[in-house]
């Protein structure tokens, strides 16, 4: 029941901030962002409760609807990942109500906030869904409304395009959905997700055609390499609490959807494991050196995405290589550490986007090349900003070194007990974390460095300035989150327990016994982390005292010996990550245009790089442009005169009424 | 919690500094010269603790912060690293996650102190830092994996003892491969020869060196203390897997120093012997080193 209003307030929220937004004079976008708020508190209570070990609430409404029926379901996999949906969106809708300020007086924003509405009403249908035409309709409800969201600014051409590109991309995933569902629907005759869970799949060339199904139609809205095209476009082109919203929470239903899928397929065999791996390996590997060749920072961010979708999805290859050995360590720190990462990804990359955003409405460029000493600026943005770096690249006391943590773990426990054939892949896991692990600190002391320290490399910083507080309090509970989660990671992981009975379908005991033992090692973590932070504070005091009673000069940074250096003459973001991409081409293919100073008293030169993206040039374009040279020969069709438009849907009629009475 | 589980960190900290003295000696006698006294570090430190600082006017909190984070990371991973067959102070499955984590924040707040300064050549050097550690970052990893595999046990303190002595005889060629992978990490991430030259005079061309520049007083001491802690810390490793254990406590004792000791004159050699690589051959280095602790792990499954 929870659920239900929680529903009904999102809704009708949405309604009403379309109605009564309509002119510029009546933009109040605190409208808009209450309703997300009131409704995300009323739809944790349930979700919390379960992943307590509250009952499993059920709801059924019969519905018009060929096959469908409005069957949702609130079970242990869908709270955890309503959690983080829920909390994320209300906290990028108050940093909304803050982000939409400068276009206030300048149009409605009452679409803004109703598709907002939408979008988070969406999600919450998609992880309740049971029933697969529900679950279909919510998952173009999602689609469309960020659709229409990512297209905020339309009157700017680059952001129609990316639009464009998400629209067709979303929906080329859904066609793989499609078939998924139908081939499931015609081998169990029912749209019912317990029934397939209860029933399975018993031929393994079926099961291994809906796996890959599931891969690639899932695969698009998660992100995977190379079905990632979409997220370096449309991530930078929203708005920033909407690009927060979608990195963090919504590529996520596409890990839902494929954790879902694993519950209908039986017991998996060995290649799964491995495809997994092998998608995981090359999402975050590759995820990590595009994001470290950008320029724009929010387009760095998106590949960041790219990047941790691959390591929640190593996790999920351990998990499944667990499941087709029966190794529940495999099972439970695998799966778990996928989980896990889903939560603390939500919350870094979301305090990224926000402070990104923030840096965007700031100093209005998002080219990091152009930034820099932002943090005397924009203290708090900074402070936040830098919490959210160092979690995501997976250094302790933060969060997102235990779920690395939980996955390395699991991968180090199989890798020294088992034999060739799962012992090889979980090499890969181990080889690929560690470097997905050190590119991502390169990626980030870039993104933080170059943005925040040193000094100004164009006047956007000067005119910048701290955020107010509605844009500051959400990023801030989220950079607590960051950093709670990693001082409680005993208690985070122990509620994961009724999750992973749930995905793993193993006894309760069974995934007790080995959360409990990881449950031990965490707590020594939680100790080091504990003991890193005393000496850090033991040490400011040493350093306070020592120089205490001593000269303490200020200075110009030291430049061997060049006593007027300038701004221009500090290492950019392009040139810190040059040595990488260079040594990277090949996979990165990144552009470079020098023209070299010449002669003995040169008076220009230039240089620029750029790294487009290497699957959307030498892949999707040569098969779209193919496409539309094969598709143009029926141009012919398409000849504007009505009268013969309408004899071709009364031909198609009588077609069909043929076909039905034959 | 007795004494004897203190031991490994105690004489880490006191004993850290003297290796780097070890190192200069051994390329003094290669070379010709006199050298520098043994205890040269502990006369630096000294010194730098007495005196007050000079901070650029680019700089922030960070660049002060920086090296207090670093050197907190690294006497944290010190409690996790045991010594010869002496348990560390904290030792737990996976606890090397950690320990590798703790250096990675190291790494992560010098980086970001270096590009606080503002200065193209700390950039340079923090630029070339994270390069090189991104590499050497699975030789690392996987080396563990493979010692684990060896020994069954996943806690560095239970991890080398197994491997150690006698099992060479059965396992000679994994381990080697190991020890040579380790070796090669423990220079490119302690910025020796072959990856650093930590005597050049010229910053164009340093990584660790050039990014701390303009740290001074304190702040220089704690990067150092925390340099000469993280080369113990790697040394350590080493030791570990080619220490043969004795009944004796004091004898092993005796032997863990010594060939601490040791592993810095190994690395004196090294330096003295080869000159510094282009910055272009370094990743084959790394890269090379992952290959054979891969190698060794692919060995370690027959």
């Amino acid at each position: 029941m929870w659920l239900l209003s929680a529903m009904a307030v999102l809704l009708y929220g949405a309604v009403v901030a379309l109605l009564l937004m309509k002119r510029p004079s009546l933009n109040y976008s605190w409208l808009g962002a209450f309703p997300v708020v009131l409704a995300a508190i009323i739809g944790c209570i349930p979700a919390i409760q379960v992943l307590l070990g509250g009952p499993v609430e059920q709801f059924h409404v019969p519905w018009p609807v060929p096959f469908g029926e409005f069957f949702i379901e609130l079970d242990p996999l869908s709270a955890w990942f309503l959690v983080p949906t829920l909390l994320l969106s209300a906290l990028s809708a108050i940093y909304g109500v803050g982000y939409l300020r400068p276009w206030q007086s300048k149009r409605p924003l009452g679409p803004i906030w109703f598709f907002y509405g939408l979008l988070v009403l969406g999600m919450m249908l998609v992880l309740l869904a049971r029933n697969a035409v529900l679950f279909l309709v919510a998952w173009e409800l999602m689609a469309v409304a960020s659709f229409f969201l990512v297209t905020f600014e339309h009157e700017r051409q680059s952001v129609r395009e990316a639009g464009w590109i998400y629209f067709v991309a979303t929906h080329l995933g859904t066609v793989f959905l499609l078939a998924f569902f139908l081939l499931l629907a015609r081998e169990t005759g029912s749209m019912d997700f317990a029934v397939w869970a209860a029933q399975g799949i018993h031929t393994q060339g079926l099961a291994g055609v809906l796996f890959l199904l599931a891969v690639i139609g899932f695969g698009t809205k998660a992100g995977f390499m190379p079905l990632h095209v979409w997220l370096p476009e449309a991530h930078p082109a929203a708005p920033s609490h909407v690009s927060a919203l979608m990195s963090g929470v919504m590529i996520k239903t596409g890990i839902y959807g494929l954790m879902r899928a694993f519950t209908f397929l039986g017991t998996p065999p060995l290649w799964w494991g491995w495809g997994l791996v092998a998608i995981g390996l090359s999402s975050g590997v590759l995820g990590v050196l595009f994001a470290l060749a950008q320029h724009d920072l929010k387009r760095l961010l998106a590949y960041h995405s790219v990047e941790n979708i691959g390591i929640i999805a190593l996790g999920l290859g351990v998990g499944l290589l667990g499941m087709s050995t029966g190794s529940a360590v495999l099972m439970v720190l695998g799966f778990g550490g996928g989980l896990l990462h889903v939560l603390n990804h939500a919350l870094f990359k979301g305090l990224l986007f926000l402070g990104a955003g923030s840096v965007v409405h700031g100093t209005g460029t998002r080219e990091i090349d152009h930034l820099g000493g932002l943090l005397k600026r924009m203290p708090w943005t900074a402070a936040a900003f830098l919490v959210g770096a160092v979690a995501i690249s997976g250094l302790p006391p933060l969060n997102g070194f235990l779920s690395e943590f939980l996955i390395f773990l699991g991968a180090f426990k199989g890798g020294i007990s088992t034999g060739g054939p799962v012992a090889v892949p979980l090499l890969v896991v181990i080889a690929g974390l560690a470097l997905i692990g050190g590119l991502a600190v390169a990626c980030f002391t870039k993104a933080f460095g170059i943005v925040f320290l040193g000094e100004a490399r164009s006047e956007h910083v000067s005119r910048a300035h701290e955020v107010d507080w509605t844009m500051r309090l959400p990023m801030l509970m989220l950079a607590a989150g960051c950093a709670g989660i990693g001082l409680c990671a005993p208690v985070m992981v122990g509620s994961l327990q009724r999750v992973l009975e749930n995905v793993t379908t193993q006894r309760p005991e069974v995934v007790r016994m080995t959360l409990a033992n990881t449950t031990a090692s965490l707590l020594f973590v939680v100790i080091g982390a504990v003991t890193f932070l005393l000496l850090v504070a033991m040490l400011v005091l040493v350093r306070r005292g020592l120089l205490s009673d001593r000269r303490v000069d200020e200075s110009v940074t030291w430049g061997c010996g060049y006593p007027q250096p300038t701004v221009r003459m500090q290492y950019t973001a392009s040139s810190f990550a040059q040595p990488l991409t260079d040594l990277f081409r090949p996979l990165l293919g990144t552009r470079k245009k020098l023209s070299a100073p010449r002669g003995l008293f040169p008076a220009e030169a230039a240089l620029k790089t750029e790294t487009p993206d290497l699957s959307r040039e030498e892949m999707y374009r040569p098969m779209f442009e193919r496409g539309e040279r094969w598709l143009s020969q029926l141009r012919w069709l398409q000849h504007g005169n009505v009268q013969l438009y309408i004899l071709y849907i009364a031909a198609t009629l009588l077609v069909l009424l043929v076909w039905k009475f034959r | 919690m007795n004494f004897i589980s203190f031991l490994p960190l105690l004489l880490a900290l006191v004993l850290s500094p003297l290796l780097s003295g070890v190192i200069n000696r051994t390329k003094a006698l290669f070379a010709g010269r006199h050298g520098q006294p043994w205890l040269q570090t502990y006369f630096d430190l000294w010194k730098l603790l007495q005196k007050g600082a000079v901070y650029s006017r680019t700089t922030t909190w960070l660049f002060r912060a920086g090296p207090i984070i670093g050197l907190a990371a690294t006497l944290t991973a010190a409690m996790l690293m045991p010594l010869g067959n002496f348990p560390a102070l904290i030792a737990f499955p996976a606890d090397f996650l950690l320990f590798a984590g703790l250096l990675g924040m190291v790494r992560f707040f010098m980086v970001v102190a270096a590009l606080d300064t503002g200065s193209s050549f700390e950039g340079m050097g923090a630029s070339r830092e994270v390069f090189f550690s991104a590499l050497a970052e699975p030789a690392l990893l996987v080396a563990l994996a493979t010692l684990a595999r060896q020994a069954h046990t996943l806690s560095l303190s239970t991890m080398f003892g197994p491997v150690s002595g006698a099992h060479w005889l059965q396992a000679g060629p994994v381990l080697m491969l190991v020890v040579i992978a380790l070796m090669i990490v423990l220079l490119a991430e302690n910025a020796r020869i072959p990856v650093d030259d930590p005597d050049t005079h010229l910053e164009l061309t340093m990584i660790h060196e050039v990014m701390v520049l303009d740290h001074g007083g304190p702040d220089l001491a704690f990067v150092l203390y925390s340099s000469a802690l993280k080369l113990w810390l790697f040394a350590a490793m080493i030791v570990g897997m080619v220490l043969p254990a004795t009944g004796n406590v004091w004898m092993n004792l005796l032997l863990a120093v010594v060939g601490m000791l040791a592993v810095s004159v190994v690395v004196g050699v090294i330096e003295s012997v080869m000159a510094r690589l282009r910055l272009v051959i370094v990743p084959q280095l790394l890269v090379g080193a992952g290959a054979l602790v891969a190698v060794a792990f692919l060995l370690s499954l027959a």
